[in-house]
């Protein structure tokens, strides 16, 4: 058995261990990766940095633990830029377990609000969070597609109450938010169909700007949407959450981890190139006839 | 930080490793993982359908009238209709009286593609279809200025035509692929073999996204076994009550995990022996 045949019938488990040991050592090695701007994830942090303060964002949690790994650094630094910048967010869950993204996320970020930083050497006093004044958490409503409808008319009609049992009037930033027209965007960052759902029953019902948040997976089918402007602005995968970190000047877990995306992609890039060889050559092979 | 918050980060490494142990073989410590989540998954899903679903949306609405009445004294009676269309739905599961739950059925449906079919039509056709056969606007005069000396030069402009040009025949190739009423020869085949490529290219790139996401997955399991780590060694020094406790939860999940990997090896190379021994 020569070594092209070697590599053709290499077994996977080689191709994993491989992989772990590559991924493990770069996570440990102290280096960094420049990470380079791209229009559509720019689009995303100019059009929220330009908002003035006051102003509301409409943020749809719209992902369950399987997928947090990327959507999770996107939310965390988008909502920290949001409240730097003294914007409002209304939050909802349209995934089953969604609520428990938002909510730790808004906990932690409570949390780490009260301290004062600074981005781009500028220098953002720590404050206090308030539930109704800085944020209103909807919660979660099960068939997502007649909740974005819904919302159109009266965020009313399918959330009476907030996710803490709190009738919506009764908090201070909804005084006078009927609907999407009150908010400057809306924001999905969103693991499976729901995206296509704020596309047709959302934006294309409402026309209010969206931007987009997605898993490596779907990035690449919502390309058409962005280029027919239907979506203004997205981030894909945890390139993208990483994009946003770094526009925002705020280092987390997805800069993170492009150290360790990098040699990751390199080795797979590795191993199709040897397989295609392999093929390529046994292939000849058989055709000159020299194996059976 | 308190013992039960170590042992539930202990608990989440622990399924994390029993998980990616599939990726040797299947095994009883991935089948546990395995069920776990799917019985969490669907125990979390009722719960939350109850309790964000039914009921705020229904039994709230009839909550002012009386149960022995049958909610027939509320002041939102209505209610009760797509509460019986949905009772409905539970004959499905008699042999006899399944036909009844063809009605709410054919009531769900109706309404979804209702809605569904002018939206879906306006937003993923039409304006799909706009954005295809948008105008190439690339300004020659631009071009011809910089060429002859009396205008700008605008690459960018250039560079969006030609990418609204390649997307037009991507679509168009990709279409003619997929026409299967004629044969695929000549300049048609041509066309088709375009096709194909464009359509290669597309798969290519969402082959990339997706290795990505899945790679991104296991970078996010590595940083929280990370974590988890600094936790169990006392790293920041924030351990102070149950230190013993801790050292010991990590060392019996590390044993136990590394305890079943050594079996496997003692296995695998007993069975490779065996082999080798017989003829």
């Amino acid at each position: 058995m020569d070594v092209f045949e070697k590599l053709m019938k290499l077994d996977r488990r080689w191709v994993f261990l491989f992989l772990i040991v590559v991924c493990v050592a770069s996570y440990y090695i102290d280096y960094k990766v420049p990470i380079l701007p791209e229009d559509e994830s720019r689009k995303v942090y100019d059009f929220i940095d330009s908002l003035p303060p006051g102003e509301i964002v409409f943020i749809a949690i719209d992902y369950d633990p399987n997928s947090m790994a990327e959507l999770h650094p996107m939310t965390y630094a988008i909502v920290e830029h949001c409240w730097r910048k003294d914007l409002k967010i209304i939050f909802t869950a349209l995934s089953q377990q969604g609520p428990g993204m938002a909510d730790q996320v808004i906990r932690d970020l409570s949390d780490s609000m009260v301290l004062d930083r600074s981005y781009h050497s500028v220098e953002y006093k720590g404050r206090e969070i308030v539930n109704g004044v800085d944020y209103a958490f909807l919660g979660y409503k099960p068939y997502y597609a007649l909740v974005i409808l819904g919302m159109g008319q009266d965020f009313r009609l399918p959330f009476p109450a907030d996710y803490y049992g709190t009738a919506i009037d009764s908090l201070p930033m909804m005084q006078g938010v009927i609907n999407y027209d009150q908010v400057a965007c809306v924001l999905s960052l969103s693991s499976g169909t729901i995206s296509d759902a704020w596309i047709s029953y959302g934006q294309g019902r409402f026309g209010f700007p969206l931007f987009f948040g997605l898993t490596g997976v779907m990035t690449a089918q919502y390309y058409p949407f962005y280029g027919s402007g239907q979506v203004r602005g997205m981030m894909g995968g945890m390139l993208g959450a990483a994009q946003y970190e770094s526009y925002a000047d705020n280092p987390g877990r997805a800069m993170e981890a492009m150290k360790v995306q990098l040699p990751a992609h390199l080795v797979i890039i590795l191993f199709i190139i040897m397989g295609n060889i392999g093929f390529f050559a046994s292939r000849s092979k058989r055709k000159r006839g020299e194996v059976s | 930080m308190d013992f039960a918050t170590f042992l539930w980060t202990t608990f989440g490494v622990f399924v994390t490793l029993s998980i990616f142990s599939f990726l040797y073989k299947d095994n009883p410590f991935y089948k546990f993982a395995e069920h776990l989540v799917v019985g969490v998954s669907a125990g979390y899903f009722v719960i939350i359908l109850w309790h964000n679903g039914l009921k705020p949306n229904l039994f709230a609405r009839l909550a002012d009238g009386d149960w022995f009445f049958l909610w027939l004294n509320s002041t939102q009676p209505w209610y009760l209709i797509p509460a019986i269309l949905g009772a409905l739905m539970w004959t499905r599961f008699s042999k006899d009286y399944s036909w009844v739950s063809r009605y709410p059925m054919a009531m769900y449906i109706g309404i979804a593609t209702g809605i569904a079919i002018p939206l879906e039509m306006a937003n993923r056709i039409n304006k799909q279809l706009y954005a295809t056969m948008q105008l190439i606007q690339v300004d020659t005069t631009d071009l011809y200025g910089y060429i002859f000396g009396y205008g700008g030069f605008n690459l960018i402009d250039i560079s969006t035509g030609i990418s609204k040009a390649i997307i037009f025949v991507g679509v168009m190739t990709g279409l003619v692929y997929f026409f299967f009423s004629k044969a695929h020869t000549g300049w048609f085949g041509r066309m088709a073999k375009v096709g194909i490529w464009t359509l290669m290219i597309g798969f290519g790139a969402s082959f990339g996204f997706t290795v990505m996401a899945r790679i991104s997955l296991f970078i996010q399991r590595i940083q929280d076994v990370d974590h988890w780590g600094n936790l169990a060694w006392n790293v920041n020094n924030d351990i102070s009550d149950y230190h013993i406790g801790y050292l010991l939860v990590f060392w019996l999940m590390m044993a136990l995990v590394f305890g079943y990997i050594l079996k496997e090896i003692v296995q695998h190379v007993k069975s490779k022996k065996a082999k080798i021994q017989t003829p």
